[in-house]
Parts: structure tokens; sequence; C-alpha cells
């Protein structure tokens, strides 16, 4: 909101030019984000937060600046003239005669004290009781009668009337400060009660008296069916859920929020009729989103405008208006009570200041500082309570000990407290997981991996297709491509892989690791995942190395690296995996039997689905299954002494007959020192039989006591041959 | 019955989880998605990432919230960095408060050569997190677990990390930390 530095400095004289005064300002909370204008016309961009209504308007920025340079902050006091007596004021209303005026209206005619009429002399004992005025008080002249029939509504309704007013466009001077806040201007009466809203802060509002039927106002709530013409043009149909100020016969505002079109100010008005009131901040708050209605009146209301200013903005406003519009003040104010808000003081302990603060403040700097904000101090009521402190009615965001600490730490200067460090006898303790996650992070790093981060969100069609897991759905998606939770990991990195290959990136390695969701009853399971993607070279073609395009093993290689960092007793390939990989070049891995991921290259149709124009492999490995399995520990293992000795075998195989067979046969020979059996090299077609391939296998033995003696070796070796040979396996060469 | 789910505008939840299951003393610092209902810009994305802190102790005191986080800045940023506060307001802290850093790009003169430094707006300082004191009322909730607001005090903050990611390395464009573009993921190798 936009604030006028003159307008504030109307209310405290400060030595500061603005800009410190706009520094000094927000280092209390007050934050000014912008300088516009000079000298003069300087304006202020003031970001002011939702729990100060009190401070959205120059006389509350005034008070937080007289605490600041701790000068006086001089109070405003409407000069008005002696007002003329009320006299059948209401009988002048229009379509109202003399004698209906009369009989509706039940106030006191002419002079302090009722003479005679018992009517009126009930009615005004009436007014004495529910109204909580003085007998005299009721007895004296009041121009207009109000009713307040909903207290918890409206606890208070202040009145004003004006009589043979010329309105016109407002003087220089305060068209000149409305329009430094780009303020709109209308006519003196309702630039009046604009003024005192930024002024004061208090929402005002002026009828043109003339057109109140009924002659009396009524605060209550509008019954079924009625509607009313807002100064808006908009026609609107109200319920019992509204509440109104309503004339005679009809409503005449929403309360708090916007003022009726058929009672405004025009230049024809003469007399005018200036309310104030406080409305109960729950009720404008469901009128305002009800008629989308959002108005610089409810929004301080929405946040509670000050009980106790509605008899100084009435008469701010009517000094206003008798300035540049001439015309008289007729008869007192009216000011109807129908529930007294009051707030609890609250109890202040120092040691309490100290306990949130820290050390550094004494009781003096306290006392000054929430005195200097309007907080009334008396000594304290409880037993370690320094003061008992009264909150002021326009503070309706203090009402706790804490508040006030926070009044005391803003207004002493948040950086003078020192930095300090807390003691502390505890450590860091690692989410469980966390080196886990660290291990598989680095471990993919180190394979040459990016980390990359999708969005959370995925199509439905993504989901079916990627995954059987319940889908949790968004309600409100911002498009069908982010409609859904993601079930899984897949088409999020499917996603990033296009996004580089149709940018011209060729090679592109990437992981994410992440959540997925899936629903379960009336929540979601939240399993942690990891997914890989991979496309174009295993190594970067360069000067002195031709490329070498990735191959379903290099991903094999790189998830066995992963999955080796776990501790597991057996690790089995299963080769098949989900519809959407490869149906030849793909598999799945279980460690002790679980699941733990599946990898492979992706299915053509998924791939030309994409127009992918290179092969694409993926990997995803579930970290709920895998984390089951501790890491694996690292254990020395005593270094050899004796030296190794190595045999080849070059074997025929069928093609049914796989390398773990082959493993699995010679594993179980125990074949004496037998250290490692790794297939070196394989072949196909030439002079091989079509349904077979050539392998040749490395077979490493060694001991740990002594030198191994060819004999044994020979020994060992005709067992391995042996057991291949019965395999189907044809002997080449040893 | 799954109306009642929703995604997580900021990480301060993660603050009452924790108090609920876990006793004080306690420190903890827990990163996080948020998601937010903005449509994707240069400076906004549906979603994003906060890092939430929470101490809570027989002992904490305000002074210790900024040195808390004056000494997590310098860390970050070098220890020629300095922390500013200034009131705000959170409905779940009091006092609440804002911190800014000097500016990492112009060190805090709001200039760069001739020009005026965008990133701090010319003032010298970015504005880094939200924090404040946790708000009684909060440790009402969790009372029975050991919380008693007139026993303990703590303190707690959070911030926005594509932001200072943003605003340190200079990146134009937060979609680009959710596109998995591999020019974009080596420069940070």
């Amino acid at each position: 909101m936009k604030l006028s530095a003159q307008w504030i400095r109307d209310f405290v004289d400060l030595t500061v030019d603005n800009d410190r005064l706009a520094g000094d300002l927000t280092s209390i909370g007050i934050a000014v984000e912008g300088i516009g204008g000079s000298g003069p016309d300087t304006v202020f961009e003031a970001e002011i937060g939702t729990n100060r209504p009190d401070a959205m308007n120059h006389y509350g920025v005034a008070r937080e600046a007289s605490a600041i340079y701790d000068v006086p902050l001089k109070p405003i006091q409407p000069k008005l003239p002696a007002a003329s007596a009320a006299k059948a004021v209401s009988s002048e209303a229009r379509g109202g005669t003399t004698e209906q005026a009369a009989e509706k209206v039940p106030f006191v005619t002419s002079g302090a004290k009722a003479r005679g009429d018992k009517k009126a002399v009930i009615a005004a004992l009436k007014r004495c009781a529910t109204q909580n005025q003085s007998f005299s008080a009721a007895c004296e002249v009041v121009p207009f009668p109000v009713e307040i029939e909903d207290p918890q509504g409206c606890a208070r309704f202040t009145a004003r009337v004006l009589r043979n007013v010329t309105v016109k466009p407002s003087p220089e001077r305060i068209a000149h400060r409305l329009a430094l806040l780009d303020q709109r201007l209308i006519n003196n009466a309702v630039d009046a009660t604009n003024y005192t809203l930024w002024e004061i802060g208090k929402p005002t509002h002026v009828f043109d008296l003339d057109l109140l039927e009924g002659g009396k106002i009524i605060v209550r709530r509008a019954r079924n069916g009625e509607t009313l013409k807002t100064l808006d043009g908009v026609e609107r149909k109200l319920t019992s859920e509204d509440l109104v100020v309503a004339d005679g016969h009809r409503p005449v505002g929403l309360a708090g929020t916007m003022g009726g079109f058929d009672t405004m100010i025009t230049e024809k008005t003469r007399n005018i009729l200036i309310e104030s009131a406080s409305w109960d901040p729950a009720t404008v708050r469901a009128m305002s989103r009800r008629h989308g209605l959002h108005t610089d009146a409810s929004h301080r209301f929405e946040r509670g405008a000050d009980f106790e200013s509605t008899v100084l903005s009435c008469d701010r406003v009517a000094e206003l208006i008798l300035e540049s519009g001439g015309g008289e003040l007729v008869g007192g104010v009216v000011d109807v009570i129908a529930r007294k808000l009051d707030q609890a003081p609250v109890e202040l302990r120092m040691s309490e200041v100290r306990r949130i603060l820290g050390g550094g403040l004494d009781v003096s700097q306290v006392a000054r500082i929430l005195w200097k904000l309007g907080f009334e101090l008396l000594p304290g009521a409880g037993e370690d309570s320094e003061f008992t402190v009264r909150i002021p009615s326009w503070r309706l965001d203090v009402e706790r000990e804490i508040d006030l600490i926070e009044e005391i730490a803003r207004l002493h200067g948040y950086d003078k407290f020192p930095n300090t460090l807390p003691a502390f006898a505890g450590s860091v303790v690692e989410p469980p997981e966390a080196r886990k996650d660290e291990k598989l992070r680095t471990s993919l790093l180190a394979l040459g991996y990016n980390e990359a981060v999708s969005l959370t969100f995925i199509s439905h069609q993504d989901a079916e297709q990627f995954s059987d897991a319940p889908v949790v759905e968004l309600a409100n998606p911002q498009s069908e491509e982010a409609s859904v939770m993601r079930t899984s990991l897949v088409p999020g990195m499917l996603n990033m892989l296009a996004y580089n290959l149709n940018r011209g990136i060729g090679d592109v390695r990437l992981f994410e690791a992440g959540a997925v969701f899936h629903a379960e009853g009336t929540k979601t399971a939240e399993p942690k995942q990891i997914c890989l993607g991979a496309t174009g070279s295993a190594l970067v073609p360069g000067v002195h190395q031709p490329a070498r395009p990735l191959s379903f093993y290099d991903l094999k290689g790189d998830v066995e690296t992963l999955i080796e960092n776990f501790q597991h007793d057996v690790l089995k390939y299963e080769a098949s995996a989900a519809d959407y990989y490869h149906p030849g070049r793909s598999a799945r891995i279980l460690l002790d039997g679980a699941v733990v991921a599946q990898f492979g290259q992706v299915h053509p149709d998924v791939a030309s689905a994409r127009k992918f124009r290179q092969d694409v492999f993926l990997a995803e490995l579930y970290l709920d299954r895998l984390y089951r399995h501790g890491l694996r520990e690292i254990r020395y293992q005593p270094l050899p002494k004796y030296p190794a000795v190595e045999r080849d075998f070059s074997f025929i195989f069928a093609e049914s007959v796989v390398f773990e067979t082959i493993q699995q046969v010679v594993a179980g020979l125990r074949p004496g020192e037998l250290r490692s059996f790794v297939p070196a090299e394989t072949f196909r077609g030439g002079s091989i039989p079509a349904g077979k391939y050539s392998l040749l296998l490395r077979a490493t033995f060694q001991s740990s006591e002594r030198t191994l003696r060819d004999d044994e070796v020979a020994e060992w070796s005709a067992q391995i041959i042996q057991a291949l040979q019965d395999l189907g396996g044809t002997l080449r060469a040893s | 019955m799954r109306e009642r789910l929703l995604l997580r505008t900021h990480t301060s939840p993660v603050q009452i989880r924790t108090m609920e299951k876990v006793k004080p003393p306690i420190r903890i610092v827990i990163p996080g998605k948020v998601h937010r209902n903005d449509p994707p810009d240069a400076s906004h994305s549906p979603m994003f990432h906060q890092i939430e802190g929470l101490a809570v102790d027989t002992n904490i005191t305000f002074g210790d919230l900024k040195g808390t986080l004056d000494h997590a800045m310098k860390a970050l940023f070098g220890s020629s960095v300095k922390t500013h506060f200034r009131p705000s307001f959170f409905p779940f802290t009091e006092p609440s408060a804002e911190m800014m850093v000097s500016c990492f790009i112009c060190g805090g003169s709001g200039q760069r050569g001739a020009d005026p430094c965008r990133p701090c707006k010319q003032t010298g300082w970015i504005e880094i997190l939200g924090c404040g004191m946790v708000d009684p009322n909060v440790f009402e909730f969790v009372k029975d677990n050991g919380y008693d607001p007139k026993k303990v005090s703590g303190f707690a903050f959070g911030m926005g990390v594509d932001r200072m990611a943003i605003l340190k390395y200079g990146v134009d464009d937060i979609q680009l930390f959710f596109q998995g573009d591999v020019r974009f993921l080596e420069q940070f190798g």
C-alpha cells in the first residue's frame, strides 16, 4: 500500500530524512519496499503484515515512528462547530408524513429533558437500559435514531448528522493527498471518508440523509428475498446470512463492505448521515466472500477495526466535510453500543522476556517500548510478573504475553540481539537410510550418470502404461500431462531423455531418485525408487578412441555395480521384465528371492511412440526391497602369498546352456583351490553351427598356503572339462 | 475420503509431525518437495523444494536463532557474508522474522561496477528465508509429548532451495532444474 511520507509527518516531528525513515520503519516490521516521488510528494510503497490492520494507515505508521525515535505522537482532535438543535429532521424524509415520522421516531424533541411526553420518556429510559446511555444522554436530542438488532454482528454504531452541505469536488489539499495514494476522487463528502480511512484506518460511510426512508437506521440481518443495489451498480440478492445497515424500510448498505447505490451522495445531496461502526470480522469476511466484494473497508473490518475509534472517525469526517462543503452539525453524536469490546490485560514477566529473547534487556527498556506503542503499564498482579499490560483497542493482534515479547523484540531491534549458539549435549543422528542413499548416489555419479529431478505428476496414460499401482488423482490438475501423482519414475525419465535427444544431445546418462505414489485406502504409500536412463555412447568418441554405442550389457554392468554394494547371499537374474521393456533385452534381478530391480532396452513400441531414433535403456531399482539388505561391509582379506595359475577352456555349447548354469555346475564341483571361473570371450557364426555358440572360459587357481603343482591343476581341469561335457559342451581346446 | 489429502505447500508441517513422534530436545533439518498450484514460468514451478529446520530445548533463545542461521549462511556462502533480521509475520512463530543475507553477487554494495545489481534490487541485501521462535500455541498441540510451552522454547526456519540456487548461480529459469537437460546438469559437476 502507498503511504505519503509528508502525511505521516503531520503526526510526528522527525529529524530524519525519508530514506532513513523508510529504513527504520522496515527494520521494525513496517516494510517499505520502494520509495517514489520526491520532496513533499514522496510516497512509500509499504507491505503491512496482515496481522497489523492498525498500521495500515498514516496515523498507525506515525505511532510506530514515534516509538522508534521516542518523539511525541500528536493526537487527532477534530474541531467541530457548535451543533444546532435537532428537530424533526426525519420528517423531511421522503415517503413519510410528519405524523408517520413522529409515530415511528421515538425521540425527544427540543430541550434537555423530557417535558410531560410520557411516551418519549419511556422510550428514553429504554434507550438508557439497552444502549448503555445515561438518562440525560438518552434524553438529549438524538438527531437520527439508530437501533442495533444484531449485537453479535455490530458491537457499536456511531453516527453524525450534517445539514445544508454543498457537495462539490474536494479542496486541493485533500485531493492532492488522495491522488498521491492513487485514490479515485469522487466528491468532498465521499473523499472525506476515504481521507479518514487512510489517515486513521477507520472505514466510514456517508448517506444522503434525505434518501433514507422511515427516519431511522436499523442494523439487522437481511430478510430472505431482500435486494440491495450496491454502489458498484450490482443488484444483489440478500439472505438472512447478510448483515445490513437498513433504514426504516429496506437495506441501504452491506455492513462493513459497501454502501447502497440509492442512498449515495450526489451533487443534489444537502443533508448527510455519517456512519462509523464496529463490525464483527467473521461476518464481514463471510459477506465479502459470498458477494465477491473485497473493498478497502472489508479488508480492514475482516482483520478487526478499532472499536474505540468510531466517534473520532465520525468527527473527523464531519470536520472535513464542513470545512469544504459548509453546512452545520445537527445534534450530538449518536453512539449506540450494543456490546462492549474489551481486551483482557496481560501479565508480563521479565523472566519470560529473557527466556525467549535472551538476556540484554532491562525493565526500563521494556517499559519504554510498550508505553510508546500505546500499551498502558500497571504493576504486575502475579507473583513473578513485573507488569500488568492493558492492550490498546487498536491492537487486536496482541492477546498474549508472547505477543508483547514480539513487540519488545521488534522495537528494540532484531539485529541488536547478539548472535549466539545454544549448548547441546546430543549428537547428530542420520536418517536410517542415509548411508545407503549416499552410497548409491556416489556410485551412480562415479559411473558417469547425472542426477536429475522431474516433476511429480504424470498423465493417466503414462500411469497405466508403466505401473499397475492404483493412482492418486489430482483434484485440480494444471493439465492432462500432470493429472495424477507419479506411480513410476519411468515416464519422467523418458520425458527427460526425449528432451535431450530433441535438442541434439545424443549421449545421455541420467538417474532420478525419488518417491512414487500408490493409493492405499484413504492414504498413499510412497515407496522410494531410483530410475536410470541411458542412451548414446558407452565411450565418448574422441581423437584416440572410436564410439561404442551403449548395449544391454553396459546397463547390466551398471546395475550390478549398484546392487553389489549390498550384502546378499543369492543374486539371480530372470530374463524377463515388464511389458514396456524389449523382451529379448531386459531382465529382473532377485536378491535372496525378492525382485529388487528390472532393467533393459525400452520396447520398440514405446520407443517409436516417443520418436526415439536411437536405442534407449532404462533401469528401475526398488529401494523398499533393496534396502532390506545392509550395505556390504568391508573386511580385509589377507593378500595371496603364492602365485596363481590360469587355465583356459574353449567350448562350444547349445544356445540353451546359459553361463549361469555352467557357473553353478562348476561351483558345485568345488574343485580344489578354484578362485575364479569367468567367461573371457564368446563367438557365434563362422564355423560354429547355428543354434550353438563358442565360449572361452578362464579358471584361476590359487592357494593361500603353498604353490600349486601341475598335476593338481591338471586333475581339477579334467574335472571341469568332464562337467562341462556332461552339459553337452564340446571341448575345442584347453 | 481422499478429499482430505493435500499436497503440502511448504515444509512447515514436518515440525509438528516430528514433535508428535519425538520428545524434546530436538534439532531437525528436513529438505523436501513442496507443491503449489502456480502455472509454470521462469520463476514459478508447481513443484519445488524447501528446507525446514526446528530446534526445541529448554534453553533456546532468539539470539540462538540468529546465531545458528548466521553460522549456516557463512558456511554456505563464505565467511564474509552478513545476515540481517527484520520483523515479519507467520501464524506459527512469535516473534517472526525474515532473514536477509548480504548480496553474494555484489557483496552488499548494490552495484556491479557501474550498473545496478539486479538480484538484490540495488539494496545490497537478499531475502533468503522466514523464521521465528515457535509460537506457544504450536507446543500446546504436543504438550502431552513433553512440549510444555512454559518449559521449552524453540526456533524454526524454512527456506526455498531452488530460489537460493537461482540467486547463487545466476540461473535464469527455474524450469531448468526439472527438465534434465544434460548441458545444464553438467555445469554443476
